[in-house]
């Protein structure tokens, strides 16, 4: 018998009588969640929230916020419009060509009030290493999509398949180092979510 | 009511005052109290070791002992616990639920079936609580604070029944002390300073004696103390219930 | 209970005290990352309904393993994965070292994957000549350091920046006598970005695979699992065969549970949701069992599987607290590590579950609401059962029960001990005596409560 077999007749005789699954819905009452819920946890989690009441007015936020980074990408088309210095080509690679991106710009499908988390796909990311690589994340986020819970979040994510998808909650952090929270270990060193 | 009194092992041979007052303050409730004079131990040192398997004739003697009354008491959660969670005797087994059933901490019991509101009581000093954890994580007697849940404690319901009594409010306030039976001598390093970081923070925190449910914590922390040569004391919850006013 | 050839927790718990203002150092930071815990458990009413669910998930999951470890197989491979099944340590790695040799790689970077620690991986790649770069920041650092991580979660948490700086002046060429973490941090993200962008094939852990979808949740703060997978030809992702959960929402209630209980936090940065390979990469899942269906059949232990490494058991633990993670010679210490090891191996292990006052506190932080405690307790009857119990410990005990089950034997020995006691201390009070060592016995009475009794009553 191979492990597989073995493992599997193991397991089939060894496992307990099967339970029933408990009910989740009681966990997610149906609406949405506040902008200011959100914020306030996403800014405990180490991000920066701005609102903003039009898309038009990104071009003048990276102007505010950003005119010190040279190299910013964005996998929105729309946005990418506004960032004239990013190569045609930035899609092409195994990822590697994104490691001198100083700024990614990217589209969130929904996010979360209880953790200030994001979903994020493959699709809103183009390349799966984008938001990571990058030293900094700015994310566009609309308000109307801001979930209360992760119950809710799954729930509209359903069975949507993608190849990968990725809740993100604030810059990359580690607090290894005798518990000191230090922003900015391997992936971007910040967050900023922009609520449309 | 027929109460039979357990007077576990080390409080009988070490610790008589802390069954002295337990007896005193059930009498003067109005129990009508028993004691079998064949008692002896729960068996929970043995079982606590891995030997649950020699602990029959410790079953069978505690059985024989009980069977008789309509509740037992002692003063020890831990060793109530044990009892709750583990006697079984292959012939006798009813009487063994029954005991199972009926078997109380002194201060569960007080506040649960007795249902005790006042106490002629008095303490005049500043005390400190100290959870011994089989009767709070084991008996539920007060509530932990790993759970999200509504606060009690029948421990300090009573003891804010005397007067002149002043509950200190600890740093850490329901950390294991260390004792834990057997681990006190296998695990002596680790064991004492759990016991010198808990008798800390009762100091720390101004009390002048330190009280409990259970005596085995407590005789651990008073070795720390005395060794430390420190004026707090140690006194089982029974001895301030039962001081004269 | 120590025998010379077999480690003891005891024994190296006693050596980690030797150091007191260390043993308080190590207690507070870890008391700290509890109460932090305990502000997140407050934060939600449903705290409890959600370890209940959590519980009860992962019960469906045990009961129902064979036909959700098929589905799941069946999905990944569907999605694009490989997918390899391994009996044992061995066989995993075995099976990792012909991945890497097929893309003939010699240096590979890892995330954080405490089954790979448990499978000794990284030792045995070393010896067929390939080198492992642990990423995750603090395992990175005991690997320079050469220790095993002492916590699941914290791996470093028993080293002092101090001593961190020194290992980074020394490998990383960072300036002597610093030891600003901000520093150190930023030290490490430039040497480890270079092992991102170079390695080829990257390791990381499970934290959840879904029989649903094949998809596998990540879960990291720093990012390190992300940067090594998708800059990488080949994902290799190594996971115990509980790892499983039924359906992607029930993501939502162990995604809820585990960055608040292991840390205090809502949420760990990234939660990412593998699925399919990246076009062009190859996405291979070793799938482990390593004892894992033994435990599933021992009814008393079975729930230790439902574990899902949030070490908050290890951050209550007062015997955790005090006495380190290395006191436990185990991949996984704590109290969860002295319920899995003796499956593992009962004699090499037979000292855990004693190292525990069984105080409980670990079972009510359980995010899935194991039931540790309760499981020491019974690991001590089969360790006692299967004769791994010392010799001198079990004439002891059976001499006590012989004395406890005789009221006549019981009074005697009382009497003798007390009297003993009063008349000559010494004989018992001395430094033989691990009670004595740092404690007072009790003033021994003249009279016990039953012998009171019979006078008074």
């Amino acid at each position: 018998m191979n492990s597989r077999d073995q493992i599997l007749a193991a397991v089939k005789a060894n496992q307990p009588a099967a339970s029933a699954l408990p009910d989740l819905d009681g966990f997610a009452a149906p609406g949405t969640a506040g902008v200011e819920a959100f914020r306030k946890v996403a800014e405990t989690m180490g991000s920066r929230v701005i609102t903003i009441s039009s898309e038009a007015e990104i071009p003048a936020l990276l102007k505010e916020y950003f005119s010190d980074m040279p190299l910013i990408v964005s996998a929105d088309p729309a946005i990418a419009a506004w960032c004239p210095n990013a190569p045609v080509n930035w899609k092409e690679g195994d990822g590697r060509q994104l490691q001198h991106v100083d700024l990614a710009i990217v589209r969130a499908q929904l996010g979360v009030a209880e953790n200030g988390a994001l979903w994020l796909t493959e699709a809103a990311l183009q390349v799966r290493v984008l938001p990571f690589i990058a030293q900094h994340l700015a994310v566009v986020l609309q308000a109307d999509t801001i979930l209360p819970t992760m119950h809710h979040a799954y729930n509209v994510i359903g069975d949507l398949r993608s190849g990968f998808g990725v809740f993100i909650a604030g810059p990359s952090k580690t607090a290894d180092i005798e518990q000191s929270l230090v922003l900015g270990a391997h992936g971007a060193k910040s967050l900023t979510i922009i609520i449309v | 009511m027929k109460v039979g009194l357990f007077i576990p092992c080390y409080i009988d041979q070490f610790y008589p005052q802390v069954g002295i007052a337990t007896l005193q303050l059930l009498e003067k409730l109005g129990c009508e109290v028993g004691y079998p004079t064949g008692q002896t131990c729960c068996g929970q040192p043995m079982a606590n070791s891995g030997f649950e398997h020699l602990t029959d004739g410790c079953n069978r003697l505690f059985v024989n002992n009980f069977a008789d009354f309509d509740y037992i008491v002692a003063p020890s959660g831990s060793c109530v616990l044990h009892v709750k969670d583990h006697l079984h005797v292959t012939d006798k087994e009813t009487a063994a639920t029954h005991i199972r059933e009926h078997i109380y901490e002194l201060s569960e019991f007080l506040t649960d079936i007795l249902k005790v509101e006042r106490l002629s009581a008095k303490f005049p000093h500043k005390v400190g609580i100290h959870q011994s954890c089989h009767g709070q994580r084991g008996l539920h007697v007060s509530q932990m604070t790993e759970l999200v849940g509504p606060a009690f404690s029948k421990p300090q319901q009573l003891l804010q029944m005397v007067d002149g009594l002043e509950l200190v409010t600890l740093n850490r306030a329901d950390e294991c002390c260390g004792f834990g039976g057997t681990f006190c001598v296998f695990e002596e390093a680790v064991s004492v300073k759990m016991g010198k970081d808990r008798v800390a923070d009762h100091i720390h925190n101004g009390a002048e004696y330190i009280t409990g449910n259970d005596v085995s914590c407590l005789m651990h922390m008073e070795g720390i103390l005395r060794r430390q040569k420190s004026n707090v004391k140690v006194l089982h919850i029974a001895e301030i219930l039962n001081s004269e006013v | 209970m120590h025998t010379p050839d077999l480690k003891d927790h005891a024994v190296l718990a006693a050596q980690f005290n030797a150091n007191e203002p260390r043993v308080n150092w190590h207690d507070e930071t870890l008391w700290w990352v509890r109460q932090k815990r305990d502000r997140m458990a407050w934060s939600l009413p449903e705290w409890e309904a959600l370890r209940d669910a959590a519980s009860a998930i992962k019960h469906n999951v045990l009961g129902n393993l064979h036909e959700y470890l098929l589905e799941f197989e069946r999905n990944a491979i569907a999605n694009g994965a490989a997918v390899h099944w391994a009996a044992n340590a061995a066989e995993h790695n075995r099976i990792v070292l012909q991945l890497l040799q097929q893309q003939g790689v010699k240096r590979i970077v890892k995330s954080k994957s405490m089954l790979t620690e448990e499978c000794h991986l990284n030792p045995y790649l070393a010896e067929n000549g390939i080198e492992v770069i642990d990423t995750d920041l603090g395992e990175r650092i005991v690997q320079l350091a050469k220790e095993p991580p002492s916590h699941i979660v914290l791996p470093c948490i028993h080293k002092k920046k101090e001593e961190i700086g020194e290992l980074f002046h020394e490998h990383l060429g960072t300036p002597a006598g610093n030891a600003d973490p901000q520093f150190l941090t930023a030290a490490a993200r430039t040497h480890l970005r270079t092992e991102f962008l170079q390695s080829r094939v990257a390791i990381t852990g499970v934290n959840f695979a879904v029989a649903e979808t094949g998809e596998m949740v990540v879960c990291t703060n720093e990012g390190n699992a992300d940067m090594g997978a998708h800059l990488a030809d080949m994902h290799i992702a190594c996971m115990g065969i509980e790892k499983l959960v039924p359906q992607r929402k029930h993501l939502g209630v162990f995604l809820r549970l585990l960055a608040r209980s292991a840390t205090g936090q809502p949420i760990t940065t990234y939660s990412s949701h593998f699925s399919k390979p990246k076009p062009g990469q190859q996405l291979h899942i070793v799938l482990v069992d390593n004892g894992r269906s033994r435990q599933l059949g021992r009814a008393d232990f079975r729930n230790s599987l439902k574990c899902i490494r949030c070490g908050a058991c290890m951050n209550t633990c007062p015997v955790y607290r005090r006495s380190g993670g290395h006191s436990y010679h185990n991949a996984i210490a704590g109290p969860i590590g002295a319920i899995l090891a003796p499956n593992l191996d009962m004699k090499q292990y037979a000292d855990l579950p004693f190292a525990s006052t069984l105080c409980g506190s670990c079972s009510n932080v359980c995010p899935v609401k194991i039931d540790i405690h309760q499981q020491l307790y019974k690991w001590r009857q089969v360790i006692t059962e299967e004769g791994q119990a010392p010799a001198s410990k079990a004439a002891g005990m059976k001499l006590m029960a012989a004395v406890l089950s005789s009221p006549g034997r019981y009074r005697f020995a009382g009497k003798a001990a007390r009297w003993l006691l009063r008349t000559m201390p010494g004989l018992i009070n001395n430094r033989f005596n691990p009670w004595y060592k740092q404690r007072e016995l009790p003033e021994p009475p003249a009279t016990s409560f039953a012998a009171w009794y019979k006078k008074n009553r």
